[in-house]
């Protein structure tokens, strides 16, 4: 059979998720995948053996619990591993500040860096969610259509989220003012403490080209505690590793109807009289549809799969002035001993990273600042952030007994950089960066290492099919999110060629494995085949 | 300071012919084209620059128009996708007078498009196009290439114009036929001349190398002088295009990306440019907003007006007066009215020495645009308004059969 309703280019999750929906609901439907493997950027790989590592993302924060619910995706299939406490930050002269579930065993574990800072956590956990609230609502909310961006457009967006009765005028126009700021900005209003400052500041730093001082890292920062559940830097595993979410999926998309077709490469979208047809495959064979669905970013849907001369030039512009600006590597460890951080046990440090806990090395603001500093001139940090997990910490069987893997997200190691390409030389200063940095917290770590592994930017991009690597397909910035999300105009998944549509990161509301954009693009797909019937 | 902060020069720029045009512009009646510095007129009239142009020869240096040259395999795809003509059409040694459109369909400029080879194009236009060309090129094996300032360009127009190039060229001009573009040479100097223009009369327009363009200057010039050439500026052509009914951009219309407001723009079929438009063509850019368009009445049209003389004798009487014509034509836009309620607006008008009537180009209701429909212009008497009949009326104005017609032999026109 090569005649489908609806065709989506690409197995990772957010194309399993838009494929599963579109299947449940009667739409014959097939998923094209380039590598062997589901999952996108889900992935787990046993780079070593007995060693499986998530390559690609090793945390998320909350897949929206409708999917899981709309795709019957039982705790069998899908084990959601989640630690608490969340996240370690060890300090200089073995300090480390630990936060938790419970927001009183947070302000405990603050309290040392500062009274003042412990004593206004709850309150400011209670500020941060009622912005986060009108978020949620918004990243419900298909993004009002555009015919001209303009800069009332978030303030619409607010008025908006107010209409639908589900928040205060007053949360909107905080968030409104929130919006613009800078990360450094927001939490200066709060705390004191570097140490803290610096932990919190990493969530509005994550996945763009821009320093915790610059406009807008404020949002991001809200972006990152949607789907947490109050949680400041929730996160969460899945048993087996991060490629049981594919792995589920599949099944899920599969139960429906849907065919998911595997090391099938799509070779360009088929369009005639600007509506799509189907698409081409590399090994040449044609598969028609009405609709097509594409989960790959806007770079590679629109400028690689499609003949340009197809679209107006001036949506090809926008496409092209899109911002990715990778920024981050990653770096692989097998340890043959656990890493030992702060004072280990003695201030619970040690069980907090054996619990899974994330190991955030951000001792201030301005560290972040300064390693950015090096990526705005091309050059990756010499001090860099990190963001590391000991998965074998929450899930034993993925290392050989008594093994340890460590996985980090390392930033700011920028996929344009000022002189030559990420060779084996620009290889090893990355990794050594980041055994170095981390060695600085966990003195024994140096020894325990067996294997190492490193994918830098250059890589990520190769692996998971991200444009200059960025790992939420397109900056998730100011000027490219809601309904400025891919492009001005375009945040309602559907492009200007009829019939073809946007269900990945790309989309509103953007990237992390949240599951929403595949969801949201899903329901705007049906939605339109119903009408067109 | 002569210069910008960046450094870069401000000054307008001489055409390659200016070492020429510079010594024959008595008046100095310079305007400036485009960064470039063009003689409005020669005498210290434009009048018989004009007379020039339509009984005997004018020689007008047009150099300031963009011009870019596509080549490459995929050439032809990029022209056909800009322009609303269909390309693939358009032979090679042909030339095609075309607009080109935004994705709404709205008009951006209007140009000529020449093919010199297979793959070998070369575009004209009024307004920078260089960066729309690339953006409408992503994606194909084509090289832009701008040549604005590398060429020059010179229209020799009128009814001698033939028999002088005649003498200067191996005689196969002759032949050249409407819209049709040669590669030749005028004595050793190598040119394109095509059968172009914007008189609506018999006409030429000379391509060359700019390191060559004076030269060419001085041997047509020497050779046209016993036919009765002029050099001509702007005012003269002005008119001229008026009585050929041809449009000009920034005065009959505003090019789309540059209008801040969405009534400022028109399409190809509100500027009576309906026939350029191909609908059936490969996807270009606008044609979904054009078909659309296409399918609907068209609310707007371009159309002449003839200013009736009694009705201007009689409004100037009424003062005292004998009627005041313009001596050349006027870029301000004035309202026409159906009875007391406007219904258009006239963006060119003129009087035309050689129709002997008051002309105007008129964007009209479609409903009040048929051919004889007697409307109101506004003029202006001692200072008040007032309204003169106008008539609707066919363009071109003037259009001579020389214009296009073909020539076997070498003959007088």
């Amino acid at each position: 059979m090569n005649n489908y309703d609806a065709i989506v280019i690409g197995a990772g999750h957010n194309g399993l998720v838009t494929a599963a929906y579109l299947a449940k609901s009667g739409l014959s439907t097939v998923v094209l995948e380039r590598s062997a493997t589901p999952g996108g950027c889900a992935a787990t790989e046993e780079l070593w053996p007995g060693y499986h590592v998530d390559t690609g993302a090793h945390s998320f924060t909350g897949i929206d619990q409708r999917v899981l619910s709309d795709l019957q995706l039982s705790s069998g299939e899908l084990e959601i591993l989640s630690p608490d406490p969340v996240l370690v930050s060890p300090q200089h002269g073995r300090r480390t500040l630990t936060l938790h579930h419970e927001p009183a065993k947070s302000a405990q574990s603050i309290q040392p860096f500062s009274d003042r800072d412990a004593a206004r956590w709850p309150e400011f956990l209670e500020a941060m969610s009622l912005a986060t609230r009108v978020l949620e609502v918004l990243y419900e909310t298909l993004p009002p259509r555009l015919a001209k961006a303009n800069k009332g457009d978030l303030w619409e967006l607010a008025r908006l989220a107010i209409r639908l009765g589900r928040v205060g005028r007053q949360d909107a126009l905080e968030l409104m003012r929130l919006i613009p700021m800078t990360v450094e900005e927001l939490l200066d209003e709060w705390f004191e403490s570097d140490a803290l400052k610096g932990t919190l500041a990493t969530s509005g730093i994550t996945g763009i080209c821009q320093g915790p001082m610059a406009s807008g890292t404020a949002y991001l920062l809200l972006h990152s505690l949607v789907g947490g559940g109050g949680v400041v830097r929730h996160r969460s595993q899945l048993r087996g590793g991060m490629r049981a979410l594919g792995t589920a999926l599949q099944q899920a998309a599969v139960r429906f109807g849907a065919e998911v077709r595997l090391s099938s490469p799509v070779s360009s979208i088929r369009i005639k009289e600007r509506c799509a047809t189907g698409v081409s495959l590399e090994s040449g064979e044609d598969l028609e549809a009405r609709v097509v669905v594409s989960s790959i970013d806007p770079a590679q849907t629109f400028l690689r799969l499609i003949d340009p001369t197809e679209l107006n030039p001036e949506f090809v512009r926008a496409v092209k002035n899109i911002k990715y600006r990778g920024v981050c590597a990653k770096v692989h460890l097998a340890l043959d001993d656990a890493p030992v951080f702060g004072r280990g046990e003695e201030n619970g440090t040690q069980s907090a990273v054996l619990q899974g806990a994330s190991i955030i090395i951000a001792p201030s603001i301005e560290y972040l600042e300064r390693a950015y500093d090096d990526a705005k001139y091309g050059e990756s940090s010499k001090a860099p952030y990190v963001d590391a997990v000991v998965t074998t910490a929450l899930d034993p069987s993925l290392a050989p007994e008594g093994n340890h893997i460590l996985s980090a997200v390392v930033q700011y190691a920028p996929f344009k950089l000022k002189t030559g390409n990420w060779d084996e030389s620009r290889r090893t200063v990355l990794r050594d960066s980041v055994i170095d940095t981390l060695s600085t917290y966990a003195p024994n770590l140096r020894d325990a290492i067996v294997h190492c592994h490193v994918l830098t930017p250059a890589d990520l991009a190769d692996q998971f099919a991200l444009t200059e690597g960025n790992i939420y397909q397109g900056e998730m910035t100011l000027d490219q999110i809601f309904m400025m999300r891919p492009a001005p105009g375009w945040g309602r998944y559907q492009t200007p060629v009829e019939g073809l549509y946007l269900c990945g990161a790309s989309a509103h509301p953007g990237g992390g494995l949240t599951a929403r954009p595949g969801m949201a693009a899903a329901r705007a797909v049906l939605s339109h085949s119903t009408k067109n019937r | 300071m002569n210069r910008t902060g960046a450094g870069a020069p401000t000054a307008v720029k001489g055409t390659p012919f200016h070492e020429r045009t510079q010594a024959l512009c008595q008046g100095k009646n310079w305007r400036r084209w485009s960064g470039f510095v063009s003689a409005s007129s020669y005498d210290l009239t434009h009048e018989h620059e004009y007379h020039a142009i339509r009984s005997a020869a004018g020689l007008i240096d047009i150099s300031p128009l963009y011009k870019y040259r596509i080549c490459g395999s995929d050439a032809e795809t990029l022209a056909d996708r800009v322009v609303t003509r269909d390309i693939t059409k358009l032979a090679v040694g042909q030339v095609c007078y075309t607009p080109w459109c935004d994705s709404d369909g709205k008009v951006r400029d209007d140009g000529t498009l020449h093919r010199l080879a297979d793959s070998d194009f070369r575009l004209t236009s009024a307004e920078p196009t260089l960066l729309w060309l690339h953006e409408n090129a992503e994606g194909l094996k084509v090289e832009i290439k701008e040549e604005t300032e590398q060429v020059g360009a010179l229209a020799l127009q009128g009814p001698r114009s033939l028999n002088i190039l005649n003498e200067i060229t191996d005689g196969a001009l002759a032949e050249l036929r409407y819209f049709h573009v040669i590669q030749t040479q005028i004595e050793g100097i190598s040119v394109h001349i095509s059968r172009t223009g914007y008189t609506g009369d018999l006409g030429y327009e000379i391509w060359v190398d700019a390191s060559d363009a004076v030269p060419l200057w001085d041997t047509i010039f020497r050779n046209g002088v016993k036919h009765g050439l002029a050099p001509a500026g702007l005012l003269a052509l002005d008119i001229a295009r008026v009585e050929a009914g041809l449009l000009l951009i920034d005065v009959d219309y505003m090019p789309a990306h540059r209008a801040v407001i969405e009534s400022r723009k028109s399409s190809p079929f509100e500027l009576g440019l309906g026939w350029t438009v191909s609908l059936d063509k490969r996807n270009y850019v606008g044609r979904t907003a054009l078909r659309e368009e296409q399918s609907r009445p068209t609310e707007w049209e371009f159309r002449g007006l003839e200013i009736d003389w009694l009705s201007l004798e009689d409004a100037y009487a009424e003062v005292d007066l004998p009627p005041q014509i313009p001596g050349m034509t006027l870029r301000e836009s004035v309202p026409v009215y159906a009875e007391e309620e406007q219904v258009g607006y006239a963006t060119s008008r003129s009087w035309s020495p050689t129709v002997k009537k008051y002309l105007a180009l008129a964007h009209l209701q479609a409903k009040y645009a048929k051919i004889g429909t007697e409307l109101k212009i506004e003029i202006t008497v001692e200072h008040q308004r007032r309204t003169a009949i106008a008539r609707v009326a066919k363009t071109p104005f003037f259009n001579p059969a020389r214009k296009r017609a073909t020539f076997d032999v070498v003959r007088t026109p």
